[in-house]
Formats: C-alpha cells, structure tokens, sequence
C-alpha cells in the first residue's frame, strides 16, 4: 500500500521511499522519511494534492508522489 | 539600565561605525516567527537596500544591547541549504559571505519554531556544520504549550552540544532580554559542536578539506559532495580528480539522490532528539484544531477561498466610499478656496487645475489601495496564501505550473513588484519565468484608480442580488486579469518556456493571527511608498501635463471670447445672459486646449488610437501612463480641469459630458469597456520592466513582456471598440 491509498483522516507508518522518482526528494527534506507516522489530514478537491502530517506539520504531497512512499496503515486513535 | 545615560550611542552612529558592532544573520524556516522576532528586536530601526548586482533585498536592523549594538540581516525564511530555489541559494551566500558588499556575518541567530521543531531541527543541523557563533530563539512556545507540547530545552542543549537556546514569544516580547544578554555575549561565544547525526559525512569533509589544503571551507566541502553539478563540486573534482570525488559519493548516498540520503541521516537524528526532548499529547483534541480540521476539508476549504476573494473586492469597492468622498470633497473645496482668493490668471490655474486637481485625483485612491494592501498583508502574515497554493494547485497544473505560482500571482493584486521578486521560491527557472509574465495581467493597487475611475462614471451603482453591479463589473476586471495571466503562463509552457512538469512540494502553516506590528509596519511602508509617488512622479507629470496643456495661450481667441462676451452682454441679461457667458468661457477654453502644445501631440497620435474610439485627450493620458498607469487619472483630471467640461466638478461627470466635435459622446459602452480592456492587459509599469529586468537578467523577457502585453490590450480594445459600434 502506498500513500496515495490512504484515506482521510488515517494513520500510517512509511516503510520505504522511492527516492528517485522526480518530485520525491524536496518532500524528504520536509520530513517524510523511513520510519516516521504520518496522517492523511486532508485534500483539495477531487483528492489531490493531498495534506499529509507529519509531527504537527501539514505538507502538501500530489498523489503521483505519494505512490512513491510504501506506508502500513495504523489503527485510527481518532 | 540606570546609567543609560552614560552609555547612550546615538542610533545614526552605529549605522557609520559598523564595522565596530558585529552582523548576525537571523535564519529559521518560513513562518517560525522569525520576522516578528526581527521587528521585535530592531523595531523601526531597519533598512532595506539591495545587495549590489543582484536584486536581492537586504534587509537589515540595529538591535541595541547594553552599552553596544548589534547589525541583524533577516533572511529568507528557508527548510534547507539545498539550493533548490533562488531564495535558498541566496541564504546560503550571504552566510558564506559570498554575496558582493556583504562581509561574512560574525554569527547566526537560528529561529526555531516550537511547533515545527522536527523541520527546524533540519536546517539547524545544516547550519551547525557552517561552525559560526550561533544563538538559538524558540520561537512559539506559548502556542507548542496550548496544543499539548512541552519541550524540555535542557536536554535539547544537551543534543546541540550546549548551544544557547532562549525560548521567546516575540508577539509578547517575553524572553527577549535573556535572548538579547545571548546575542550580547555571541562575538565571543565557540563555534557549535559538529552535529552527530551524520558522522560519515562530517569524517569525509574534514579529510577531503585536510587533503586540498583548506582548498574549500567546510561547508563548500560538503555542499561540494551533496550537489554534484555545482562550481564548488567543479573546483574540488579539479583538485582531487572526478572519480575519486565519484567513489567518495558513492559510498556515502549509494545509488539514490545525496539530499535523499542526507534527508534520511538527519531527520533520524531529528526524531531521537525529539523523542528525548519534547512530550506531545494528541493534536487534534482541542475544538479549534477541529474546527480548522472542518474548514480546511476540501469543499468548505475551496468555497471558503472564493468567498475571501470576494470579500477583498466588495470591501475595496465599498468599505473606502465614504473616505474618498471626504477626500474628493477636500480636494475640490481647496481648488475652490484657492481659485477663489486668486485672480484668474495662469498662476491660479496652475495651483487648481495643475496640483491640486492633478495630484488629488490620485491621492483619492489611497484608503481603496490600503484596504487591499491590509487584505493582502493579512493573508500573508496569517499563513492563508500558503493554503491558497495548495487549493488551486490542481488549477495552476492545468496551465503546466503548479500551486507554488499561485502565491506571487495573489500578492500581485496589490503590486507586480514584489509578487515578480515573490517567484524566487519556485525552483525552476522556465516555471519562473512564465510566472513572472502572468503576474503583471494581475489586477495591481495602480490599476484600481483607472478601473474605480470608470466604473464610477459609467455602471450604474445599483445592487444584483446580494452584490452591488459596479463591485460586480470590478470583479468581472480582476477575472479578466487572471484569464490572461493564466492562458500566457499556458501559452508560454508550450511553447518557449516547455520544460518538465513542475512538482509541489510545500509546507502549510496552520492559521495564526496575524502580528498587528508587522501589519502595521508593512502597511504604513506601502501607504509611504504611495504617497511619496503621488509627492515626485504624479506631482511633476501633473505640472508638466498642466503646462502643456495650458501653453501656449492663443490671443485670438482671448480676443474673440472678449467681444463675444460683450456682443451677449449688450443683448441678454440676467439668468440668460450668466448662461450664455459660461457657454462662451467654456467654448474658448476647450479652444485653448486644442490648440495648446498637448492639443496638438495628441492630434498626432490621435490616428493610431482613433480605431479604438478614443479621442486626443484619452490618447495623451494613455501615452502619459506607460511610465506608472496611475498617472492617467492624474492627467485625465488636469486635462479635463482645464477644458470645457470644467462645470463638472466630478471627474467621472466631466468624463460623461465629454463629446466629439459633433456632439455625440466620446465615453460610450463600447469605448469604455475597451479602455478598460485595455487597462486589464497592457504592461504600462516602468518599475515591473525594471524589476523583470534584474530577475530573469535580461532585456528579452521585459521587451518579450512590453510587446506581447500591449499589443494585446490594443487589440482587445481594438475588437471590442469595432464589434460594439459595427452597423447592425
């Protein structure tokens, strides 16, 4: 699963990044990296791009980047 | 402070004798607060200058200390030394002291957010490899703690090698002084320790910079080995030879991107460290995070958007009526009082319809332009313009940029100038410039007075629903400006400026209140830029049109108006004959004007605007703008105070009396919705060409912008002028 499958308001871990795809690096230096749970917190319509958070901060991630990230979904605490 | 008195150095002193007081850079991510912290500490004691040969601002500040005095220099607010964008490279410059006529700053103030420490943490680790002096300010600690997160600073000191770290709320001002007794001691505080998170990184560095004999500073050493296509990459390869630079890579990033690799080591280090220092209870229990959460989803997010959109032009529009009314009443009861106490002679009418009628028809627009700056300031200073971007990104796509243009293109609505420098974000440079030619169709402050002007005169002011129509036809102007800039950013993606598609990648800050003081600070900036316009260039083109459109006075028809008006007065009296001698009066005038030296150059250009419905008068104060667009109304209003629609005392009623020779008005629907037109598309700002100029570092792309821009408001006011008045 990637995170372009999460749904709004889900939690994930990102396993694994495909950094060599274009776009990929400039939301590592953001944050998203191996390792870090992120949440799904919103979008803009129609879905994309999509507001990811991570430790507190929004970032906007366009969803062909976000099938770059490989996430395990976590149980919602919401 | 007791002895203050003894101490006291004049602030103009400190400004000569800067190479005694040393220079800190202020650094942190964009919106920690890093700008309310820099005014908090300089107040009103900034300037703002430009780094020579470059555009770049250099914004700088005294902050006083006990008994001595600090330069601070804000920079942009960055996430990395990555040089992805022009505002990143520039940072990185002006640390290093590459950057001309601005020495190597003595230390670095980093501006760490509270609430952001993760990303902050990123840019500090970069920044400690740089070895300056360096003070830390924690920034937002009041709000870290309302939304649950307690940061331990000891053990955070502890992980940055016992650097100095003040926590600070610059909105209140608490903690400023433990922080300004930090920066006192700065000069003579070590170097940070090298930070732990990539020890393979910082081991190489060092050999390589032993091995080229201090060939590179530290820093270039690493940049070097992150950027492999950079000059500092070049002079090392030079050195030591491209494939034992290629090995040292190698092992160091593997076969992925160096700033994947340095993203990975330093974020890892980043997140023990937070682990150990910061507590976090769960974001989203408190209700306003909800109720954000709730206005931010996508479809109350968007419509929300529109609504503030709409909110700006209905205010503009109908918020500044009553003050320009008390200003245009001023204005005209002066020139009446003026005109009343002198005699009617050249003098006179140099002071009324020359200054005052020249000026004042500017100065009229100032509440409507500061309405639109506070809306555009507030937008930016809430975090608002961020969320913009990321709502019509899907919009900008479709025109091959990305949501990143949509922050210049929105500060363009109040001026192209600093939207056109705003473009120093976007990290590619065909998307850069195909930004900077959309930004100036956006309907800027200058604009507003000719649009005001005209839908004043011609919409009648009567409501549609819940809108009254002339807000509607204004809003119907500024969707026209963004249709053009958008279809010319489309244009110019497919053809001159193809490239690849642009990515999107930005951090959205949350809503905060904006800082009143910088708001204000910013506000009085743009009011003083304004009227300082309106003090020299207005001022001198008003006296200059006045002149020529008062010179040279015929004799003939002075004479003429005499024995005419002596024929009538021997013939009429009373009510009819006070009639018929301001019919005469105003007859010779608009003689006088034809004939004046303006007269007779707007006859010459007359042919080439003639197909657009425009008579001289318009032509000349159309030609008149091309240097600053607000100047037209200055001319219209000098050029009509001194012909003979003169009995008007508005200038939008002269504009409506206005006729041809043969009676039939000059000012009809298809005419005016032309100039208008026109007004929405054509380029008739000196300082965009300049500022345009310096930014792409070329004459192509202003002379590129000039043309294109004009000869498309000529031909839209040419079409609609043609179709609107065709037989049938």
């Amino acid at each position: 699963m990637t995170l372009r499958e999460l749904r709004p308001g889900q939690f994930a871990r990102i396993e694994k990044v495909d950094a060599r795809q274009p776009g990929v690096v400039r939301l590592m230096v953001l944050g998203l990296i191996e390792g870090v749970e992120v949440q799904h917190a919103n979008s803009a319509i129609g879905g994309d791009p999509m507001e990811i958070s991570v430790y507190g901060t929004a970032i906007s991630v366009r969803k062909q980047q976000a099938g770059c990230f490989r996430i395990s979904p976590l149980a919602s605490n919401d | 402070m007791t002895d203050q008195p003894a101490v006291y150095v004049p602030v103009d002193k400190i400004g000569i004798r800067r190479r005694a007081s040393a220079s800190i850079a202020v650094i942190g991510n964009p919106n920690s607060g890093k700008s309310t912290l820099f005014n908090r500490l300089t107040g009103l004691r900034q300037t703002t200058g430009n780094y020579p040969g470059v555009t770049v601002e250099r914004h700088s500040g005294i902050v006083q200390l006990n008994g001595t005095a600090l330069e601070l220099i804000d920079l942009p607010g960055i996430y990395c030394l990555g040089g992805f964008s022009t505002d990143e490279r520039i940072a990185v410059d002006v640390i290093l002291g590459r950057m001309d006529g601005s020495p190597r700053p003595d230390g670095l103030l980093i501006v760490l957010d509270a609430t952001h420490l993760y990303q902050g943490l990123y840019l500090l680790q970069q920044l400690m490899e740089m070895q300056l002096p360096t003070v830390v300010a924690l920034t937002m600690t009041d709000a870290a703690t309302a939304s649950g997160v307690d940061i331990s600073i000891e053990v955070l000191q502890r992980h940055l090698g016992g650097l100095p770290i003040c926590p600070v709320v610059a909105t209140t001002g608490r903690g400023l002084e433990d922080l300004k007794a930090a920066l006192e001691d700065i000069a003579h505080a070590p170097a940070p320790a090298i930070p732990e998170s990539w020890p393979e990184l910082s081991g190489t560095a060092d050999q390589l910079m032993q091995e080229t004999g201090g060939l590179l500073p530290r820093i270039d050493v690493i940049q070097a080995l992150i950027h492999p296509d950079s000059k500092r990459a070049a002079l090392l390869e030079e050195r030591l030879g491209a494939g034992v630079l290629q090995s040292v890579r190698d092992s160091l990033f593997g076969d992925e991107p160096p700033q994947a690799a340095e993203a990975r080591h330093r974020y890892r280090w980043a997140r023990e460290v937070l682990r150990e220092a910061q507590t976090q209870a769960p974001l989203f229990d408190r209700f306003g995070a909800q109720t954000m959460r709730w206005f931010n989803r996508p479809w109350p997010a968007t419509l929300m958007f529109f609504a503030i959109m709409a909110l700006v032009f209905q205010a503009v529009f109908s918020w500044a009526t009553p003050l320009m009314d008390a200003i245009d009443a001023g204005a005209s009861g002066l020139s009446g009082w003026v005109g009343g106490l002198l005699p009617d002679n050249a003098f006179s009418s140099f002071l009324t319809d020359g200054v005052i009628a020249g000026v004042g028809s500017v100065i009229v627009f100032l509440p409507q332009i500061l309405i639109l700056f506070l809306f555009i300031i507030v937008l930016e200073d809430s975090g608002y313009l961020a969320r913009a971007a990321f709502l019509m990104d899907r919009v900008m796509r479709g025109v091959g940029l990305s949501g990143q243009s949509v922050i210049p293109m929105l500060s363009s609505f109040a001026c192209a100038v600093p939207a056109i420098m705003a473009t120093r974000v976007i990290p590619n440079r065909r998307d850069r410039i195909a930004t900077i030619l959309a930004a100036p169709f956006m309907t800027c402050s200058a604009r507003l007075p000719v649009y005001a002007l005209l839908i004043a005169a011609f919409v009648p002011d009567r409501s549609v629903g819940w809108f009254n129509l002339q807000g509607v036809v204004l809003l119907g102007l500024y969707l026209l400006g963004i249709a053009g800039g958008l279809a010319t950013a489309w244009l110019m993606k497919r053809s001159a400026l193809r490239g690849p598609k642009p990515q999107f990648a930005l951090a959205l800050p949350e809503f905060r209140w904006p800082n009143p003081q910088t708001v204000s600070i910013k506000l009085l900036d743009r009011a003083r830029v304004f009227l300082r316009r309106a003090g020299s260039v207005i001022f001198i083109v008003a006296i200059v049109v006045w002149a020529l459109a008062y010179f040279p006075r015929s004799a003939g028809i002075e004479a003429d108006l005499k024995a005419a008006t002596a024929e009538v007065q021997a013939t009429r009296s009373g009510e009819d004959l006070a009639a018929e001698i301001r019919h005469l009066e105003h007859e010779a005038a608009a003689a006088q004007l034809e004939q004046s030296f303006l007269g007779r150059a707007g006859r010459l250009v007359e042919p080439v605007f003639r197909p657009l419905g425009w008579d001289w008068r318009v032509s000349a104060a159309v030609i008149a703008g091309f240097p600053a667009r607000e100047v037209v109304v200055a001319v219209m209003g000098t050029i009509y105070a001194v012909g003979e629609e003169a009995e008007e005392s508005s200038l939008a009623g002269k504009l409506r009396s206005a006729t041809w020779p043969d009676g039939r008005p000059i000012f009809t629907l298809p005419m005016v919705l032309g100039l208008l037109l026109f007004y929405a598309w054509c380029l008739q700002c000196a300082a965009t060409i300049a500022v345009i100029r310096r930014e792409t570092n070329s004459w192509r792309w202003p002379v590129f912008a000039w043309t294109y821009m004009t000869a498309l408001g000529y031909g839209a006011a040419l079409l609609v002028y043609q179709l609107g008045t065709a037989p049938g």
